[in-house]
């Protein structure tokens, strides 16, 4: 048998650095299940008290926006400066607003 | 190549150079993710290969605390060896073909492990110099234009610091030991030098990757440049030890405000990178025969999770 069709599959590993914080993206790694992909991210990504909370999502069943879109999806914001705080300029007087 | 793909390129070559990141699925110059890979993946295999010459000491080490911390060290090469084949495998290698490429003896990792670890005191010099002269190549790649490289290289270079202090002291409590245990780091320092002096590889002259490499923002410094930066950081180091670096061209040189050094035997190099080294057969074996002796392990997971699945499987088909 070829162990090519044996690779384990990929995970995505999230980790939560500390309580109070959302997940954040670490990295991948291969693991034959859920539960092996927890304690292989614990040894590989948590060795140094980087957590206290781990995600790992099948890294297939993750939808990404293409690249290709990036402008399409994002530059519409560029020109709407008014959702922001600082477009609005007010008397002194109320600066701290 | 196709005047679309000229024109990507030329777009490529134009963010890059404004220190802009490159992310997986973006496009990308053939040769780029040709480059990254065999980089990426010559980086992760040297950090797996690195791990036999100090397992090697594991069971030897003088003492519970030198034990737990060499085994702490050689865990971190394992992690860091996963970090770079994930970020290799964003550029769509697999895992196991970059294995295959290791086994064959068709990928390289740094030669440097190809030498032996002969006394206790080798795993001083291996920390202060080897993982040293790592560290200074490894500091500018976490600025590398590669995002998934670049990241994994923070991580790498944040635990590594660790890797040399401790080698740094194993070098210097021998040093400050009996003539015959400072002797024993004497001899590690006489065989560890000039192969760390070769890890930055050939003279600039001689490196046909590097320009395209640096025009990219993979590579910042010049081999001769980071070269040149280790020996002046190392020099002081060995003489706070009281050690001698075996070297007797070298000295300071006040106009460059830099140290003078010897030639460095490339024959040797090459011939080592060939696969003449004094452990080029007894790493690549050992290496072979950790993957073979655990092919079972992971076909007993697999076999195991295909088991569970289709168990959850029919649970939710009668429970239905």
């Amino acid at each position: 048998m070829s162990s090519k069709q044996h690779e384990w599959p990929l995970w995505e590993v999230f980790i939560r650095s500390r309580q109070g914080l959302g997940h954040k993206h670490s990295g991948s790694l291969h693991a034959a299940d859920a539960e092996m992909a927890i304690q292989n991210a614990r040894d590989v990504y948590t060795r140094r008290q980087e957590g206290v909370s781990i995600w790992v999502v099948p890294a297939e069943a993750i939808t990404a926006s293409s690249p290709d879109d990036k402008e399409v999806m994002f530059d519409p914001a560029n020109d709407k400066v008014y959702r922001h705080p600082t477009f609005y300029k007010l008397p002194d007087e109320v600066n701290n607003m | 190549m196709s005047p679309v793909e000229m024109n990507l390129e030329a777009r490529f070559d134009a963010y890059v150079a404004e220190e802009k990141k490159i992310e997986p699925k973006d496009w990308m110059p053939d040769a780029y993710r040709k480059t990254l890979i065999r980089q990426i993946s010559q980086h992760a295999h040297s950090e797996i290969v690195g791990m036999l010459p100090e397992g090697n000491w594991i069971s030897r080490a003088p003492s519970l605390k030198r034990k737990a911390i060499l085994l702490a060290k050689v865990q971190d090469e394992a992690g860091h060896g996963l970090y770079l084949y994930s970020a290799a495998e964003t550029l769509g290698v697999t895992r196991d073909q970059m294995l295959d490429d290791l086994h064959t003896g068709k990928a390289k990792y740094s030669s440097i492990f190809n030498y032996p670890t002969l006394t206790w005191a080798d795993m001083g010099a291996v920390g202060w110099l080897v993982d040293g002269a790592a560290i200074m190549n490894q500091v500018p790649l976490c600025k590398c234009s590669y995002g998934p490289y670049a990241r994994a290289m923070v991580r790498v270079c944040k635990e590594e610091s660790f890797h040399q202090r401790q080698g740094f002291q194993v070098m210097l409590n021998l040093a400050q030991g009996t003539p015959e245990q400072k002797a024993m780091a004497q001899d590690a320092l006489n065989r560890w030098w000039w192969p760390s002096l070769m890890m930055f590889g050939p003279n600039d002259a001689d490196s046909p990757h590097s320009a395209q490499s640096m025009k990219w923002n993979i590579k910042r410094f010049s081999n001769d440049e980071l070269r040149q930066r280790f020996v002046d950081m190392t020099v002081p180091q060995a003489e706070l030890l009281g050690l001698t670096i075996p070297d007797p061209d070298l000295k300071w040189n006040e106009a460059r405000g830099h140290y003078d050094f010897g030639d460095i035997q490339w024959e040797e190099f090459y011939n080592v990178i060939k696969g003449n080294g004094p452990c080029n057969k007894e790493r690549l074996a050992a290496r072979v025969k950790a993957h073979e002796d655990g092919a079972w392990v992971r076909e007993a997971a697999n076999a195991y999770a295909q088991k569970q699945k289709a168990k959850k499987a029919d649970a939710t088909t009668h429970a239905a």
